[in-house]
This record gives structure tokens, sequence and C-alpha cells, in this order.
């Protein structure tokens, strides 16, 4: 592990130079990623010893008679950031949603196969979809906080579980802290949660999520309705609890998954085309497809 | 006009000689341009005219109403009982307040039910039984309206050997459900996904998250639906004639016969005497305000969200 891990971007001095260089209509951000596909070195440190949190075994997975996963098999890894890159309809989104069971909802869905969660089959008849949603937790494309206050966002799911009410404001406290949230809106925790910006509502949106303890936070997408600076501070947000928690990501974004993950996983067709550590796979792509599509030449 | 213009008449010919070839264009637009115009200005004029004719309509209506009427709307009018026999004075104050037993009653039955329905075609209902449901509803908003005081009779009067508000008001409520129905499952369905995958991603129910998420979310409509089918129920006539029969006097027994707006119109309407006919005419004239009040609180409360 190297020391200066505070955020994403602090392993690459020769940015902020370059920045102020730069002319002032250049968005800083284009640079970042330039730098994140090329001259940094992808991928966070990983630690080796990191335990399978969700392990993924022959996944299938149909709409009707329409199969969109095929033979999906990865390990999560606990307390890292996994990556799901791919371009459209790929099957990335379908796939991070099996991860909680969110596809039960639509209707003539169909699944083979298995994902070990702490001992037992997510799809197990037995297992108690409310309590693994509680513990997989997931945040989604477009921020979608309820049009209630800031603080009955959060303590939403508390109420569910019938926290006592001393405690909702504890968690809604530090569920707000880890989301870098808590010193824009501590003093309007009443106001809707709808008069934040994009980048807050979804900040908010992750809060929720963190504020059951989740073991796994799932993320669809969670950028990609935001502004560059938004989705930095998404980044960092995501870098700083990742320490804590289990995250799995998908992302359009390819230098997003090369600046923040530690394992990625490149889907295409339904398939998982190829999967290991961010730094090797985006640096040395055992796949053809895999090399086409992160060097940009379909997507 | 520098451009020598070929003659309109012969549109084929100009197309062949040279020299007009090369303004072809110039060759049909006196012609063409002209009927275009013509059954333009026709057409435009024919639908304001329409319009103006269906706005006026309403118009003369309410002038006519008023002028009969506006000399007898008073204190009294509100607060009195009908005098015996024409006598000068006295309001239809029992018609207000049956009307207003009516429509609670009414609200009471078709509301949950309308709401509940709807809920379940946007929420649960898939395959042919909602499609089902949702064809009878459809059907149950087109029945003749008398056909559900009909049925009041013979569920309600029959057995019971008496009209009463309780029949009337089951009859509104019949009229009222296909109303809500619908208008809470359009309102429903307009809630996003995304809301109600956040409330069930966060461990609820399904119950929880219609209850507590997507309802909400939608209330400025549903109230909408609602004060729309109140709006309605409260001008109905013919299922009253049979089930609330009417009556002259207080009431607030539901087990009785009782009077309602509509029906003191009619009644006032076909007396002999001039005073209750102009006290008919006022009766209209606050029918009409009051519905008129319903539709215009409805879209002023909720504008933003009918015009999205």
């Amino acid at each position: 592990m190297e020391s200066n891990m505070s955020g994403p971007y602090s392993r690459l001095p020769a940015t902020e130079g370059r920045l102020a260089s730069q002319q002032s209509e250049t968005p800083p951000v284009d640079l970042r990623l330039h730098h994140a596909l090329g001259a940094v070195e992808p991928g966070q440190p990983l630690d080796q010893n990191a335990r399978v949190a969700i392990e993924v075994r022959h996944l299938n997975f149909y709409y009707g008679t329409h199969q969109v996963l095929f033979d999906i098999s990865l390990p999560i890894r606990q307390r890292q950031i996994t990556a799901l890159i791919g371009p459209s309809g790929c099957g990335k989104s379908t796939f991070l949603r099996t991860l909680n069971r969110m596809n039960d909802l639509i209707p003539e869905t169909r699944i083979e196969g298995e994902a070990i969660f702490d001992g037992e089959n997510i799809y197990d008849p037995a297992i108690d979809v409310i309590r693994l949603r509680q513990r997989i937790g997931m945040v989604f494309q477009r921020p979608n906080p309820f049009p209630k206050s800031i603080f009955d966002n959060i303590a939403y799911g508390l109420r569910i579980q019938r926290k006592p009410r001393r405690q909702i404001q504890e968690e809604v406290e530090r569920s707000l802290r880890a989301a870098a949230l808590w010193d824009e809106v501590k003093d309007r925790l009443k106001a809707s949660a709808l008069g934040l910006s994009g980048g807050q509502q979804q900040r908010l949106c992750i809060a929720r999520a963190l504020a059951l303890h989740p073991e796994v936070l799932l993320l669809d997408e969670p950028c990609s309705a935001l502004d560059p600076i938004a989705t930095l501070k998404i980044e960092e947000l995501l870098l700083s609890i990742s320490k804590e928690y289990t995250i799995v990501i998908v992302t359009h974004n390819m230098s997003q998954a090369a600046r923040i993950s530690q394992y990625t996983g490149f889907f295409l067709n339904g398939r998982l085309i190829e999967y290991g550590p961010t730094a090797e796979l985006f640096k040395r792509p055992r796949q053809r497809e895999t090399e086409d599509y992160i060097s940009g030449r379909f997507s | 006009m520098s451009v020598p213009m070929p003659t309109s008449s012969s549109s084929s010919s100009t197309l062949q000689s040279g020299e007009s070839r090369l303004h072809p264009f110039l060759a049909t637009r006196s012609s063409l341009n002209l009927r275009r115009r013509l059954v333009n200005a026709l057409v435009v004029l024919f639908t304001t005219l329409a319009a103006l004719f269906a706005a006026g309509l309403l118009i003369y209506l309410l002038c006519y109403v008023l002028s009969q009427g506006l000399r007898y709307i008073n204190l009294d009018f509100f607060t009195q009982l009908p005098t015996p026999n024409g006598e000068p004075g006295g309001g239809m104050g029992e018609a207000f307040q049956g009307s207003l037993i009516l429509i609670a009653l009414a609200s009471l039955m078709g509301v949950p039910l309308g709401l509940f329905t709807g809920i379940y075609l946007a929420e649960f209902g898939r395959g042919p039984f909602a499609q089902g449901v949702r064809f009878l509803v459809d059907v149950l908003n087109g029945i003749p309206t008398i056909i559900f005081g009909l049925l009041a009779w013979v569920l309600i009067v029959i057995p019971m050997q008496s009209f009463s508000g309780l029949a009337g008001g089951f009859a509104l409520g019949m009229i009222m459900i296909p109303i809500v129905t619908r208008t809470s499952e359009d309102v429903l369905r307009l809630v996003p996904r995304e809301l109600r995958e956040a409330s069930l991603a966060l461990g609820a129910t399904e119950a929880r998250t219609i209850l507590q998420i997507v309802l909400p979310a939608a209330r400025n409509g549903i109230i909408t639906g609602v004060v729309l089918a109140m709006a309605r129920v409260a001008g109905e006539t013919a299922p009253l004639l049979m089930t609330a029969f009417g009556t002259t006097f207080w009431n607030t027994d539901v087990t009785q016969p009782m009077d309602a707006l509509p029906l003191r119109i009619f009644q006032f309407t076909l007396s002999p005497y001039q005073q209750q006919v102009n006290q008919a005419y006022a009766g209209a004239f606050v029918l009409i305000v009051l519905i008129l009040l319903a539709s215009l609180a409805v879209r002023l409360a909720a504008g933003g969200f009918k015009q999205r």
C-alpha cells in the first residue's frame, strides 16, 4: 500500500502544474481523464488478502426467452472497489441488479446459477429479500431522492428497521458526514431533498444507503447524470468509504474505473470477457476485445 | 413585375412551353395559393366559431340562470327551508345540507374503492385479469347514472322499505369509483420507477413503498381526481330520484329520505309557483358556480402537475 492515499489524484503531482498553466476555459477534468488513461498508473493499490464478499458462479439471466447474461463468474472482493465496464447494453447494469435481486421486480425474468453472499446463495428462495437489500445497498443512475426532507430521506430506511429516534438522529449525521454532505446541509435538514443540486442529491442517495450499514454498496453509473466536478466529489467519496464497504460500480467511464477501482470486469454482449486487477486489465489486457474497448476502438 | 407571369388557367401547357419552364413555381402559385388561403381562412373561421359557440353557450346559460335567480340568492336561500305553497321567502337549506351529506357518503365509498382499484391497476395489475378490471371500470364510467340509481333502489331502498340518504350515497359512490380509479391509476403511473426502486433497495416492502413513497408523490393528482369526481356527483339528479328521493325538511338521518341540490332544482322547476321556479334558477346558478370553483381550484392547485 502506498502511504499518500488521501485522494484519487494525490499521486498526480504533475497534474497541478499543468492545470495552472492551462487556459481557464479548458475543463480541468479532461486533463485528469487524459492522465488516468495514459500517463498515470491505472487502478488503486489492492489488498492481496481481501476476502471474497460475493462469489458469483455461472450466472445466466433471461428476460423472457431472451438471454442477456451468459455464464458470469467472478469474485467481488471485500472492501475493494470493483468496476464493471463495457458498452451500453452489455448487461453490466443487469448483472449489478442481480446482486441485490432488484430484477425480481421485473416480470418474466429468470435466473440460473448462484451468487454466494455470506455463505448463502442470494437466489435461495428462503432468502429474506428485504434483509438482503438492507445488507447490499444500491445507488442508481439518476439521483432519486424521495420528495421528502433531507432528514427523512436518510431516516426512511432506519424507520423501516424501527430504530429508536435517538439512533436515527445519530445515523443521519454519521451517514451525511460519510457522504461528505453534512457541512452543506446541516442547517437545512428539514428542507426538501429536491432542492439540492444533482451532485448533492446523488451524495444524499449514497448517504441514504450508507445509513443502513450495508456490507456491500452497488452503484449503477452513479455519475452519468452529473457534471465533472460533482463526479470528482463522488469518486473521492467512494475512495474514502472503500476502506469500510465493499463497492461494485458500473460505469461507462473507463477512466473512472481506472481511477478508483482495484478490480475491473469487462462485459460485452452479456459475457464477462475479462476480469482482473484494474492495473493489469488496463495495461496488459489479455483479450483482444478488452484491448479494443479500453483503447477506444469501439464503444 | 419584372418576371413574366404565365396564365394561371393553363398550368399543364405552361410546364411544356419553354418560356414558362423557367418559372415553374410561379405557374401554379396564383391559383393554388388562393385556394389554399381560402381553405385555411375557412378552417380557422369555423373552428373559431365553434369555440365561440361552445363558450358562448356556457356564458349564456350562466347569464340566463343568473338573471332569473339572482334576486333569490341571499342568506335565507342557504339557511331556510322552502316555504309551503309558494309563500314569499324561504330557501333550500335542506338541499345544501343533504348534498353535503350525500357527497360525503359517496366519497366514503367511492374514494377508497376507487383509489385502491387504481393502486391495484397501476402497481400490481398485470395480465388478463387486470385488463378485464380496466375494461370494466371504463364500462362503469360510461353507464347512464340512472342505472346506478336503479341498483341502489333494488339493493337498499327495497330491503329497507324506505328511500334514504344511504341509498343515494351508494348510487353516487358507484359513479365516483371509475373516475377516481382512472385518475389515480394514471397519476400513479407517472411516479418514476426510480422512486419505487430507491425505496425497495432500502429494504422496504412493496406495501410500504406504495403508502409512504408512491402515494405521497402522486398526492396532487389523486386529490384532483377526487375533487373532480365529487363535482361530478354533486350535479347528479337521476340516480337520486329513486334513492334519496328528496324532502323539504332538515334531515341528518341517512336512513330517511334526503334532499339534494339538483333534486330540489328539479322539483322547483316543476312547481306551479313562480317564486319556486326562480329559486330553482338560483339553485342552478349556485351549483354551476360550485362546480366551476372546484374545477378552478383543481386547475390552480395541480396546474404544474397537469401541464407536464
